[in-house]
């Protein structure tokens, strides 16, 4: 089979992962600043006190400015799917494209019908209509982030389906397999409440800059308490549900969790590395050294994370590689080249079976099925992933994740004192980078840590793509390259200035 | 209820949506009327403000419509996007410079000025429509693409099922002069129904006085545009699908259509009576408000027509003038029974969702804008 051209592969790629890490910078403050939005109107509506009005309005402001660059940037990743991955939009769109459907029905009329109200309706409606208009809001960005990431889920662990020869695709057989996929539970969760900690922390480093300068206090001290106590309960909920992703990887992409651990030799009782430098330029499917510098780990902690047995086993590169060790369903794994060998057998039967009726052909594709896209791999060394930045983002995401729960404990310890602690109050602002840089990680570890599958298993990228030029794909990379980025400047002076005006009611 | 049943139902879901978003566009229409008609500041931003609230249930009906045809007809999906790249990356960047712009072209420090941000509603004003309009004509008049199914599994090709057959990757279209003249006709009618709009919305003499004396001539461009298209489809060859998937030349097939499902031909006839009725209604009875009424259900039911003959009666929606075998029909490019049974439950909640836009906008609109809301703007 002739390959596709892989600039074409990798431009495509890289559009995908700059409009997708672009849209990430902006969803998350959606979902957590909107929360705490809907909770201090809350009180204003239950207490009548004027004071949580203004706060909502200042809050709702930013909320604002925001949302319309997650706007702006999110069209392009739904259309990028047929633009620069039609193959994979007919191979799986039968499945996936449900959930986008859905996700437009349900979800994107509820937020884009009751945020007009929630931000034009101050005057026009009652008390109680406008909070539910700003619930509405938060509660169709919610289910959005869940249809989506259902869809994403599905990539990652595809269920609920069946491959039908004739039309030479996969076709739906179980709408609630697909939708309330466990892999889909957990990462909705651990999504979203990562979401609610970005906003928490962002509410807290806005509010800590307003201490600093002396200005507004109350406003800052208040604001402080809603979002420290929302963040705590959410990075707890993160750190819950994280682990719970780390089981889910284990068990359905163990390449990725090896990858993230830099673990190339697995076994029982495997430690968990918790600071590391990995050696550079290490052949990651067949090292010749110890791929580590240096590393500190903790013993036994990957063999609890992924199994919940500190003697657990826990596969690396290597032993996927070779297969051989028993897998989730209690038989050996097969090796990466028997894979690759069933794989190449389903796509000749599938050749078989298109060019005649033929039972046979059928039968044997049905068997190599679940390897069938490992029949487009040229080598074995094709199916480890990109590790130095797996293994590095995984670190920043679970350090930086157990720091927010250690800055909202804090912050709520110390309450209104916090206010004489002028190096500690740089700090919690210096958190907002943190993060977006610890959101940021953890996509990177789910999206780099699954290449090279666009659907894990049964499509890799080099058979999802669109038949472009990689010129093509190059120019509109760098359009989009130019355009985000003119408009993430924009948005952060106008953030700035916004912030800088306060929560002044003129300015709400 | 069979396989073609569910087929038709989605087909005519699609093209609903595809019938509102043509609607919805007069917020395209009013962005490119604002110089036109805002002769100061604060008039321009009235008329901002007015479109600002509607801009976006129309972004997120073309989202929506988007992704309807990915689930319901992911063959179309694949190879129209995938295939027509460089015309669907320029309506989705005209989409995407719309979406910040309204928020911040007010705002301080928004570095590009909001002379700029203006430009870029201006841009998808324009654009917007243009393209939309282009690129939906290649559904009346064909596109230049080919599908292999095989491809996947053939040795010594790439395993991609659809492919593009000029290098030009959907920028060929604006060489037909149908496909330009759809485009430029639904960008007249997004003008005529912001025209529309601006009468129903806003409550300034200049203003409406300034709308009043443009229509008329947009009225004009609009029908030239539209009855030229209309004329150059009924009278266009078509294909034909034959036993086993053959695909045949039918001279004036899209008439024959037409006469062959009579319910879609009275509904194209009442859409443009309506629509007729609703530009005339402000010129007849000195600036009347209810004409975007009139002119907004008939461009939903003219358009919502237009789609339905082409995909109804088991004809060809999608021509292929590159290889006509790879024509698209309802059947060979849908989902699977399955799955559009499935959306067609969730489809259910659609009266649903539209009672509650129906509240929202009527909760938001109880009056016309005045000058003295500009200030007190978001």
């Amino acid at each position: 089979m002739e390959p596709i051209d892989t600039s074409l592969i990798d431009w495509s790629r890289a559009q995908f992962a700059l409009t997708a890490m672009y849209h990430w910078v902006f969803v998350p403050l959606t979902l957590g600043l909107g929360l705490i939005m809907c909770l201090m109107e809350t009180v204003y509506v239950r207490t009548g006190k004027e004071f949580w009005k203004t706060a909502t309005q200042f809050w709702m402001k930013l909320f604002g400015i925001n949302f319309a660059m997650g706007v702006a940037t999110g069209i392009i990743l739904e259309f990028e799917f047929g633009t620069n991955w039609s193959n994979y939009s007919w191979f799986v769109g039968d499945i996936f494209g449900a959930p986008l459907a859905v996700e437009g029905i349900v979800a994107f009329f509820l937020e884009a019908t009751f945020i007009a109200l929630m931000f034009f309706g101050w005057e026009k409606l009652g008390r109680k209509t406008h909070l539910l208009s700003t619930w509405m809001t938060v509660l169709g960005a919610t289910f959005s982030a869940w249809w989506i990431l259902v869809a994403n889920s599905w990539m990652q662990y595809p269920v609920g389906m069946e491959f039908n020869p004739e039309t030479v695709r996969s076709e739906m057989v179980s709408f609630a397999a697909v939708a309330l996929s466990p892999v889909a539970v957990t990462k909705f969760l651990h999504t979203v409440t990562s979401s609610w900690v970005l906003g928490a922390v962002f509410v807290v480093g806005v509010s800590a800059w307003y201490l600093l300068r002396g200005r507004h206090t109350d406003f800052a001290h208040a604001s402080i308490r809603v979002a420290a106590i929302f963040g705590l309960i959410a990075s707890l909920l993160t750190a819950a549900t994280g682990h719970q992703s780390g089981v889910d990887i284990a068990r359905h992409q163990p390449m990725k969790l090896a990858a993230a651990e830099g673990l190339y030799e697995g076994g029982q009782g495997v430690g968990l590395v918790g600071l590391g430098i990995l050696k550079p330029g290490i052949d990651w499917s067949n090292p010749s050294e110890d791929p580590f510098l240096w590393k500190l780990e903790i013993p036994c902690g990957l063999s609890i994370l992924a199994t919940n047995s500190p003697e657990g086993y826990v596969p690396g590169i290597k032993n996927i590689l070779e297969g051989g060790y028993v897998g989730e369903d209690g038989l050996p794994e097969l090796s990466a080249e028997k894979k690759m060998e069933m794989g190449g057998r389903a796509i000749e039967a599938l050749a078989a079976s298109q060019a005649g009726k033929n039972e046979q052909a059928v039968r044997i594709l049905r068997e190599n099925f679940p390897y069938f896209g490992y029949g487009y791999l040229k080598s074995p060394a094709e199916l480890v992933p990109p590790v130095v930045p797996t293994f590095y983002s995984f670190r920043v995401m679970v350090i930086l994740g157990g720091y927010f729960i250690a800055l909202f404990a804090g912050l709520l310890l110390v309450g209104k004192r916090i206010g004489r602690w002028k190096p500690v109050l740089l700090a919690v602002l210096l958190s907002i980078p943190l993060a977006y840089l610890a959101s940021e990680a953890g996509w990177i570890v789910a999206e780099v840590g699954r290449q090279p599958w666009a659907i894990q298993g049964l499509l890799p990228n080099c058979a999802a793509v669109s038949k472009l030029s990689a010129c093509s794909v190059q120019t509109t990379f760098w359009i989009f390259s130019a355009l985000f980025t003119t408009l993430l400047l924009a948005e952060l002076c106008i953030m700035v200035r916004a912030i800088s005006d306060g929560p002044d009611k003129e300015s709400a | 209820m069979n396989d073609a049943f569910f087929q038709e139902y989605w087909w005519f879901l699609v093209s609903l949506l595809g019938a509102l978003f043509v609607f919805l566009m007069f917020v395209q229409g009013g962005q490119t009327l604002v110089w036109a008609l805002g002769r100061t500041e604060q008039q321009r931003r009235m008329l901002l403000l007015a479109t600002g609230r509607k801009w976006e249930i129309t972004f997120t009906t073309l989202v929506t419509f988007g992704g309807a045809f990915f689930a319901s007809f992911p063959l179309f999906y694949s190879t129209s996007f995938g295939g027509a790249y460089w015309v669907w990356m320029l309506i989705l960047l005209c989409f995407v410079i719309q979406a910040v712009s309204y928020e911040f072209q007010m705002k301080r420090s928004n570095v590009l000025g909001t002379g700029v941000y203006r430009s870029f509603l201006l841009l998808n004003g324009v654009l917007g429509p243009l393209l939309v309009g282009t690129a939906v004509g290649t559904l009346f008049f064909g596109a230049e693409f080919i599908i292999d199914k095989q491809a996947i599994v053939l040795p010594g090709e790439p395993p991609v099922i659809s492919r593009w057959a000029t290098p030009w990757h959907g920028l060929e279209a604006v060489l037909d002069i149908r496909n330009v003249l759809l485009g430029l006709a639904v960008l007249m009618l997004s003008r005529c129904l912001a025209h529309l709009y601006f009468l129903n919305r806003i409550e300034d003499v200049e203003v409406r006085s300034r709308s009043l004396r443009l229509l008329p001539w947009e009225i004009v461009l609009f029908l030239v545009f539209f009855l030229s298209f209309i004329g150059f489809w009924v009278t266009a060859d078509g294909y034909v699908v034959g036993q086993g998937g053959s695909i045949a030349v039918e001279p004036m097939r899209h008439l024959h259509d037409l006469l062959a499902m009579p319910e879609v031909l009275v509904m194209l006839v009442f859409g443009v009576l309506l629509v007729l009725t609703g530009l005339l209604m402000p010129l007849l009875k000195g600036g009347c408000r209810s004409g975007i009424w009139s002119a907004g259900l008939g461009t939903v039911l003219t358009v919502l027509a237009l789609l339905l003959s082409i995909g109804w009666h088991g004809g060809v929606y999608y021509p292929s003038l590159a290889d006509p075998p790879s024509s698209l029909t309802l059947s060979n490019s849908c989902s699977s029974e399955y799955t559009l049974k499935v959306m067609s439950a969730v489809s259910l909640l659609i009266p649903f969702v539209l009672a509650y836009i129906i509240w929202a906008w009527r909760a938001l609109e109880k009056s016309p804008i005045q000058l003295s809301e500009v200030d007190q703007s978001h």
